[in-house]
């Protein structure tokens, strides 16, 4: 492995990697457009290029291999020469757009300017027009005039999703990126183009002139759009003022790299399907009164609630109570329900999986059948029974208390056990089909309001952290299960989710670490 | 990389592989001893511009430039006199008159004076030539042919294109000089190819040996090489 020196300190890297990955290892960040660590080189920016001792020219760090005994300067009065000529030109015919562009805030021209320009314009020549707010798809707005000509976003449509619908054309300052002659940027992956993008040139259709990046806050979350649990950064609204915001918190969401899973990438599907986070949320608990649903504050749901299971458990026994628990559920809230309901009740019918529910799409890159994202986790717990058999039987009227976690049954099984069944407990976030049908309504939260762990197709556990508190009344589902188990008489030992997961596993948040760790890793 | 039909390639201009018959034929010592010390053989100089009798001229390396134009050319055309020459195809550092006359025509020879044989073409300027304009027509050439890839070029060379432009039109300003000469430098060296480097050569020595005749268009909003015909006309 060859050994450099990068502005005097040392590196040691496998050969054949760059010099701009050598000054990565030693945490050096090199400012750059075209580079992109999960796209092929292009060498086209110029904005990497660094000084190396016997080379009489700037050498672009991003396409020049290490070799051992290289001395590197990233900071010499060369390099910061070089850096400040490249902005200069990249800024020449880059238009004003900064009050109106997106990307303000996050734009690698404004930062790298503010890092490596600060130089004084001498450009007095009329800027080249090109077209501005060109729709390229469902999802993604072209800017011609505000790109650089990294080419990040063809080489992505040539390289990652495969789908060819991007390119450069004319010449020389000329040049544009645009459609290939009729296509659209449509394919499953297209969203990712707006985060490679330095610039404000590739924007987001639906967060345009939504919120200023600065007013947003990120938590590292994870998917639950499918099984694959593609890690994120759900970015919510932290301190853009409420009257703008129209009741919406979570403004984006932004792939986070995780080199076992998702890498950079996330599909389009899991990017802009977090409605339900902010939408058609059951914002209190709900108790049916002469056939109607109507408000309940938590003392007087949970009461008649634990009523309710006590005196079924009393009469009829354990088995007049039937749990579905469902795969949207973290680990914890799953580890939750096999104590009380299992554990403490007794209980034994206990499933989770929806019959009725279909596998949808899949391809050969991150999209996965299984829409949700802890049906791995569900198997590891005590939910053996058929959900199927357990509808039957509630259709049969042998249930007394059916308590659904977050499933919609809007299927003819599915509603004639709901209606069957004597008393229907729905706790979820989001009004469906069974929370219409229900008895007692519980508000629970969504993934974005609580902090738990998923277990994604492969197995690996993923820690996902709370945005924002639960919405009006709403609360985490790990604490309405416990004010339950309070109210039934139990007195569990732990409290907060990572005492529940040391409670399962074994094992503390930490050791799961940046990226994860599967089930096997976990238990060695 | 796969060369033709996937065999082994090389790639050369013609004048290199017209060379080799002779130089296989005659052997390299003969191909050697003609022209100058480690500057062998004969070159194909592609004589044009403002000369009596522009055509392909095969001389020894090593001729004067002087004997090229004069005794082989015809001299300048009309009786005019020798502004500045071209030596080497466009992307060539220009040279004065008064270098044209001194220098010979082999390759240690022209980079010993910060310009370069290149392609052997020799373009020949009366002094009836506007600098300004001659550089104008270069430079708008090579902002057309850039590829576009990389940022120094793609940039550099529309702007130097639009500030000669610019000058031409008579809205010069007086730092244009400054900016041209500093876009040339911050262009060599930083770019994917040499076409970004043969866009600034001739864009560093046209203003910096030309360097009055680009001030006078900026101040004086007009041509000093037009001005002084239309004074000798009346």
């Amino acid at each position: 492995m060859p050994t450099l020196t990068i502005d005097g300190q040392e590196v040691n890297i496998d050969a054949g990697s760059t010099v701009i990955q050598a000054a990565e290892k030693l945490g050096i960040y090199i400012p750059r457009y075209c580079y992109h660590p999960g796209l092929s080189v292009a060498g086209s920016c110029r904005m990497c290029m660094v000084e190396i001792d016997k080379f009489p020219k700037l050498q672009i760090s991003c396409y020049t291999p290490v070799r051992d005994g290289m001395k590197i300067s990233t900071d010499s009065e060369a390099v910061r020469k070089g850096r400040r000529d490249m902005l200069e030109f990249l800024l020449t015919n880059h238009p004003l757009d900064c009050p109106v562009c997106d990307q303000s805030g996050e734009c690698d021209l404004q930062n790298f300017y503010m890092a490596y320009g600060r130089y004084e314009s001498r450009f007095l020549e009329d800027k080249i027009k090109r077209r501005k707010a060109h729709p390229l798809g469902p999802h993604v707005v072209l800017d011609q005039e505000r790109c650089i000509l990294c080419s990040r976003c063809t080489r992505f449509t040539e390289e990652v999703s495969k789908t060819h619908e991007l390119g450069i054309f004319n010449r020389g300052n000329r040049s544009v990126v645009d459609l290939h002659p009729n296509r659209t940027l449509d394919n499953p992956y297209s969203g990712n183009v707006i985060d490679i993008c330095p610039v404000g040139a590739l924007t987001e259709r639906e967060f345009r002139f939504r919120c200023r990046v600065w007013y947003l806050k990120g938590a590292s979350s994870i998917c639950s759009g499918c099984s694959r649990g593609c890690n994120i950064s759900i970015q919510y609204n932290g301190t853009q003022r409420g009257y703008k915001a129209e009741g919406r918190r979570v403004q984006r969401y932004k792939p986070r790299f995780n080199p076992e899973v998702n890498r950079w990438w996330m599909c389009d599907e899991g990017r802009f399907g977090f409605e339900f986070i902010d939408r058609k949320r059951i914002e209190s608990p709900h108790l049916r009164r002469s056939q109607q649903l109507q408000y309940a504050d938590w003392s007087e749901a949970l009461e008649e609630v634990s009523k309710a299971l006590q005196a079924a458990r009393e009469k009829l026994g354990p088995e007049s109570i039937a749990v579905i628990a469902s795969p949207q559920l973290s680990n914890e809230e799953l580890f939750l329900i096999e104590w009380l309901f299992g554990k403490q009740l007794g209980v034994k019918r206990m499933g989770w999986r929806n019959p009725a529910e279909t596998p949808g799409f899949e391809d050969d890159f991150l999209i996965r059948p299984d829409k949700n994202p802890n049906s791995r986790g569900a198997e590891e717990f005590a939910f053996a029974a058929d959900v199927g058999e357990i509808l039957r039987s509630a259709a049969d009227g042998q249930i007394k208390i059916l308590y659904v976690f977050g499933h919609h049954f809007e299927d003819p099984a599915g509603i004639e056990a709901l209606e069957k069944a004597d008393y229907v407990v729905f706790q979820g976030a989001n009004w469906n089909a069974t929370a219409e049908r229900a008895d007692a309504v519980l508000a629970g939260a969504t993934h974005a309001e609580k902090e738990g762990t998923f277990t994604n197709f492969e197995g690996r556990v993923q820690r996902f952290e709370a945005a924002f508190p639960p919405l009006e009344e709403s609360r985490e589902d790990t604490e309405i299960l416990l004010d339950l188990a309070q109210k039934l008489g139990f007195a569990p030992e732990f409290f907060t989710a990572e005492e529940i997961f040391e409670a399962w596993q074994g094992k503390h948040y930490e050791d799961l670490q940046e990226y994860g760790k599967t089930l096997v890793e976990l238990q060695r | 990389m796969v060369g033709l039909f996937g065999c082994p390639t090389v790639i050369n201009n013609v004048e290199t592989i017209a060379h080799l018959p002779n130089i296989v034929e005659k052997g390299g010592e003969w191909f050697a001893s003609i022209g100058c010390d480690r500057n062998g053989g004969t070159r194909l100089f592609c004589l044009s511009g403002h000369v009596e009798r522009p055509g392909v001229y095969e001389l020894p390396m090593g001729t004067p430039l002087e004997e090229l134009i004069f005794e082989h050319g015809g001299g300048v055309w009309k009786d005019r006199g020798l502004k500045a020459v071209v030596p080497g195809g466009s992307s060539a550092p220009i040279l004065t008159a008064e270098e044209a006359h001194q220098v010979k025509c082999d390759f240690d020879s022209l980079a010993s004076i910060d310009s370069m044989l290149g392609s052997g073409g020799v373009m020949v300027l009366d002094d009836q030539t506007c600098i300004v304009k001659a550089l104008s027509v270069v430079s708008h050439f090579y902002a057309h042919e850039s590829c576009g890839q990389c940022t120094p070029c793609r940039e550099g060379t529309g702007w130097i294109d639009r500030i000669l432009h610019r000058i031409l039109a008579g809205e010069g300003v007086p730092r244009d000089v400054e900016t041209l000469l500093n876009l040339s430098e911050n262009m060599m060296g930083t770019s994917i190819c040499a076409l970004s480097d043969a866009a600034a050569l001739p864009t560093r020595s046209y203003v910096s040996k030309f360097q009055s005749e680009f001030e006078h268009h900026i101040r004086h909003k007009a041509c000093d090489v037009e001005e002084k015909l239309a004074a000798a006309l009346s």
